[in-house]
């Protein structure tokens, strides 16, 4: 297969509302830096890969239409990616498809959400009028299968109030994370108001406006680049219904079946001791063992006992989220693409305060829908 | 590198339920079907939908019951017409991800008022607000090309009576709908699902006596500005045409043009000989018509009746993005000189 | 069903100071390094791709380039009498803008036909402060007021939508059945499980047969307490929202569980449906109003923790 690799990644500050900037300026803000990061100019972008969650969410009515000139697209192949919260893994793994494929040198892969436009919940609780009215919100779909996780193997309360603590002080040292907390204490987090028992307001995922932006490119653009690149080792993505008799919201088959294809492809045996970092989709709390578990780091019932260790901050034996993940900043479109671009800036060895010493290799992870998309690549500091 | 080909294709205008999952089944179980494949022998999977046609947020989430994805599946999915999915699809295969692929698109354009819900396509910020409905938009288009002397009413309502009878006469006769477009020269809007099945290389020889190889295909996208381009040019399909290889050979031609005058637009951005026979519709199945029409083209080829035929897709509003896929009864290896090789870097001639 | 909502457009500084020229009475044109001038302006140039910085007065007269007659006028368009939509060259700008042209007839309109902006009588930062264009060789009247410096930063931008939704067939049944006071499921034909709602089989992609009544009582599996409130909700909290598996059922719904404490539900507990008063029943899942403890003893925790 072709080699691919991350040329350079840029992102937004991500804030609550981002009233300073149209979509346009939205986009722009992350593809600049991504450009200047990969030491790329806007001829030598030779397609763009667009990735966005529901365009309720905005709105617009496929926005990458209005958008394609602004973002550098007019006269080019333009793709528009849609996968649910996964979606900005999913436009990585297009583009990189891009390149694998021999048909581009050089592709542009942008992701954004202005949730500040509308209101996520809002449209996400639209339904058609003949199903149950039963509307619990974005957590009320997840509270549940986190309450299950814990019933199942006895998991402690407190693991939940130690990754929040973990994940905002790390966003403390991310210059671009919307939520900066390095005050926060598990004493904190545990008084902070039960929003969808068992999961607490400062357990959950902001909302954020945000965009991301990744240049990848084929073997011979990479090693023309003058600074180090994140070769692109691997890539899975596999998909399961949101429902279905005996599925196992806790640990979907469609999450560990990804896993297993991406360490195998990646020549990985041992992910806990060949990887280095992981940025992995964790929008409340309780997803880090259970993704931790779900993606073969530990076994049934061993994720909490990571976590518990200690082993999951920065300095320990692998380090979770080091930008903060999504509990500190979630653009949802963006989200994915976010992961799988602070995975690269961890083995370009750019990722500032929060760099991961030595980082070799690293796992972007992403995933979306009822926990029935997943998205995951393994980028290394080698290819 | 692998030479890539349709092997099945099936579609429905059957009435969409909300879901679209009842209408896929009985696709997917025609396309496997003329495929001779089963199943779980897809490799990867990839869908073309939209949740402001479904009037919900995640439409395309319920469509994968469709497909039985216990075991899981690789999967993708693309919020524009399938004819993209197809060619994501298509990635895979070249990339060596996939040997074997299904495609999908569905849409139920009949739930909503589609020309007004097709205003949120526009400039949020200056032209959408105005609520321009998709057919006041072509007839914009229409007019700038009558003014300029490319075509007539009369030429419209020609392809018109082509491909739904009468003559163009008595069409002519009609009154307006948005002058100077009548009611001939909209595409009637049908809820629809269609699905194509690809395989690579030996796979398709393999499964399908007379597979309809991909000899290329390319897509553009042109700046949407209705007041910023020329509206009568289609630079992003003349640019697809190049890349895809469309020349004079081709036997026939299915375009999707939702408007007569875009039909008339087209064939003169795509350069087509006078002698390609032309694959008419009758209607448009929004988010499942390019593919299909991809689908009518290789049809035209495993059946025997062409060995070279060339299909279109558009979408946004006034030909903003175009995609050219150009099939044939060998495999490109074996095309004669000046055609491009399916996914070189035919990126030479964008400005 | 409707969807509606307001949308609130951050603007950023170009399309902010054309709207605040708008609300001002003025039609600003943004100008790229070519020199031309583009209304309404980009905000990146499309050759050299750096932001456009410089925006300059156009004329409020202009020339229509291309038109097209709106006989029937929908909801949300500037006029709710038949008018002309036109593609509009203002003097000054060298690409057009698309707006309404009130022109009475389709007689009084052609391409060429010279129109000027009526302005909205209350103007805020939005293109509708454009009321319309109309014909005419001159400005109608100056309105613009003395320039100021805010640049407008949110736009609201109401969308209304109506759509039809339609059920399959096995929806169907399953709301005549809920009409009648009865719950259906639909097994699988291959993997033999049974759906409620019944449905095509998500496992296995084939239509559902033999139809299989299902009890109005079951266990549930998990839940959360939903304590916050968002938007788009239709219950005021706290309650709890419960998975619950039917007796009979090899998945569970989602349901509501109260008639009692919230920290009172527990996996495994009981629950039966407390259906609404016949009288109101109707072809829909709300004829359930929620489910409440069944008195039973809870099912152990292997019976259900294959449907977690």
């Amino acid at each position: 297969m072709r080699r691919a690799a991350v040329l350079g990644t840029g992102q937004t500050h991500h804030r609550t509302r981002r009233t300073d900037v149209s979509m346009a300026g939205l986009c722009r803000e992350a593809i600049d830096r991504a450009l200047a990061d990969a030491d790329t100019g806007w001829p030598q972008i030779d397609a763009v890969v667009l990735g966005k969650a529901p365009d309720l969410f905005e709105g617009v009515m496929m926005p990458e239409l209005f958008l394609a000139d602004a973002i550098g697209a007019a006269g080019k192949p333009l793709l528009r990616v849609h996968t649910a919260g996964s979606v900005g893994g999913a436009t990585a793994l297009v583009a990189t498809s891009l390149i694998r494929a021999g048909v581009h040198k050089r592709v542009l892969a942008v992701a954004f959400e202005k949730q500040s436009e509308s209101n996520a919940m809002w449209a996400l609780s639209i339904q058609p009028p003949f199903t149950a009215p039963i509307g619990a919100g974005a957590g009320g779909y997840f509270a549940p299968h986190i309450r299950s996780y814990i019933r199942r193997f006895g998991a402690p309360a407190h693991v939940g109030a130690m990754v929040a603590v973990k994940d905002r002080r790390n966003g403390a040292l991310n210059p671009y994370a919307h939520l900066r907390q390095p005050d926060i204490t598990p004493e904190s987090v545990q008084a902070s108001p039960m929003l969808w028992d068992p999961i607490r307001y400062d357990e959950t995922c902001p909302s954020s406006d945000g965009a991301c932006a990744v240049v990848i490119g084929d073997q011979e653009a990479a090693e023309a680049s003058p600074r180090q690149v994140a070769w692109i080792r691997a890539t899975a993505m596999r998909t399961e219904p949101t429902f279905y008799s005996g599925k196992d919201h806790v640990n979907p088959q469609a999450g560990a079946l990804a896993a297993q294809a991406l360490w195998t492809a990646a020549g990985i045996t041992d992910p806990l001791d060949e990887v280095d970092v992981a940025e992995i989709y964790v929008p409340f709390s309780w997803f880090e063992p259970m993704w931790l578990e779900n993606l073969g780091f530990a076994g049934p019932g061993q994720g909490w006992k990571l976590t518990e260790s200690g082993e999951t901050r920065i300095g320990g034996r692998l380090p979770v989220n080091p930008s903060g993940g999504v509990l500190c900043s979630n653009p949802i479109g963006a989200s994915g693409l976010l992961r799988f671009a602070e995975s690269a800036m961890q083995v370009m060895g750019r990722a500032g305060e929060h760099q991961v010493a030595g980082a070799a290799t690293a796992l972007g992870h992403a995933y979306g829908g009822g926990s029935q998309f997943f998205s995951m690549w393994v980028v290394g500091r080698h290819p | 590198m692998s030479d890539v080909a349709v092997i099945g294709f099936a579609a429905s205008d059957r009435s969409v339920t909300t879901s679209g999952v009842e209408t896929l089944v009985p696709v997917f179980e025609q396309a496997l079907d003329r495929a001779g494949l089963g199943r779980r022998e897809i490799d990867f999977w990839c869908s073309g939908s939209s949740d402001y046609l479904a009037g919900r947020a995640f439409s395309f989430v319920n469509a994968v019951d469709a497909i039985g994805a216990v075991p899981p599946i690789a999967e993708s999915h693309v919020e524009m017409d399938a004819a993209w999915a197809l060619y994501e699809a298509y990635l895979k295969i070249l990339a060596g991800e996939a040997e074997t692929a299904l495609v999908y698109g569905f849409g139920k354009a009949t739930a909503g008022d589609l020309h007004r819900v097709l205003a949120l396509q526009l400039d949020p910020y200056t032209v959408a607000p105005l609520w321009p409905d998709a057919v006041s938009v072509a007839a914009l288009q229409a007019r700038i090309g009558i003014d300029a002397g490319l075509f007539t009413e009369r030429d419209m309502a020609e392809v018109a009576a082509r491909d739904r009878g009468g003559n163009a006469e008595e069409l002519l006769g009609r009154p307006y709908l948005s002058n100077p477009l009548r009611a001939h020269d909209v595409a009637r809007v049908t809820d629809g699902a269609a699905a194509i099945v690809l395989a690579g290389g030996e796979r398709a020889s393999r499964h399908r006596e007379r597979p309809a190889w991909i000899t290329g295909i390319a897509h553009r996208i042109d700046a949407q500005g209705l007041g910023e381009r020329d509206l009568t040019e289609v630079p992003s399909a003349a640019a697809a045409a190049r890349d895809a290889g469309l020349d004079h050979d081709v036997d026939v031609v299915a375009l999707h043009t939702p408007f007569t005058h875009q039909e008339l637009l087209m064939r003169r951005a795509l350069d087509i000989a006078d002698t390609a026979r032309f694959i008419g519709t009758h209607g448009d199945a929004m988010f499942s018509a390019g593919l299909s029409r991809i689908g009518a083209a290789a049809e035209e080829i495993m059946s025997g009746r062409a060995d070279r035929a060339a299909a279109h897709a558009t979408s946004g509003p006034a030909l903003q993005q175009n995609l050219v896929c150009v099939l044939g009864s060998n495999p490109p290896g074996s095309n004669p000189p000046g055609s491009n090789p399916p996914g070189g870097n035919q990126l030479g001639g964008i400005a | 069903m409707t969807i509606a909502f307001d949308y609130t457009r951050s603007l950023g500084p170009v399309l902010g100071r054309f709207m605040a020229g708008l609300r001002d009475g003025r039609v600003l044109g943004g100008r790229t390094p070519d020199g031309r001038v583009h209304v309404p302006p980009l905000e990146f140039d499309p050759i050299t791709h750096e932001p456009v910085t410089e925006l300059v007065p156009v004329a409020p007269t202009g020339t229509v380039i291309s038109w097209t007659w709106n006989a029937r006028p929908l909801e949300g368009q500037p006029l709710d009498r038949p008018f002309a939509w036109a593609l509009i060259r203002l003097d000054g700008a060298d690409t057009a803008l698309l707006h309404a042209v009130d022109a009475g007839s389709p007689s009084t309109i052609r391409t060429g036909t010279r129109v000027r902006v009526r302005w909205a009588p209350t103007r805020v930062g939005h293109i509708n402060d454009i009321a319309c264009f109309e014909p005419g060789e001159t400005a109608a009247e100056n309105v613009a007021a003395p320039e100021s410096a805010e640049p407008v930063e949110i736009m609201t931008t109401p969308i209304r939508l109506h759509y039809r939704h339609t059920t399959s067939d096995e929806e169907d049944a399953y709301l005549r059945a809920l009409a009648d006071g009865r719950l259906i499921g639909q097994r699988c034909p291959a993997c033999r499980k049974v759906y409620v709602p019944p449905r095509v089989c998500p496992a296995d992609g084939v239509v559902p047969g033999e139809v299989v009544a299902v009890a109005d009582r079951g266990t549930v599996t998990t839940f959360c307490v939903v304590n916050v409130p968002f938007a788009g909700q239709r219950l005021q909290p706290p309650y709890v929202v419960a998975q619950v598996l039917l007796d009979g059922a090899d998945i569970p719904i989602p349901h509501l569980v109260l008639g009692l404490d919230a920290a009172g539900v527990r996996m495994g507990m009981r629950v039966a449906a407390v259906w609404r008063d016949r009288s109101e029943w109707a072809f829909t899942p709300e004829n359930i109003a929620h489910f409440e403890p069944a008195g039973e003893p809870d099912a152990p925790y292997e019976t259900y923790a294959e449907h977690l």
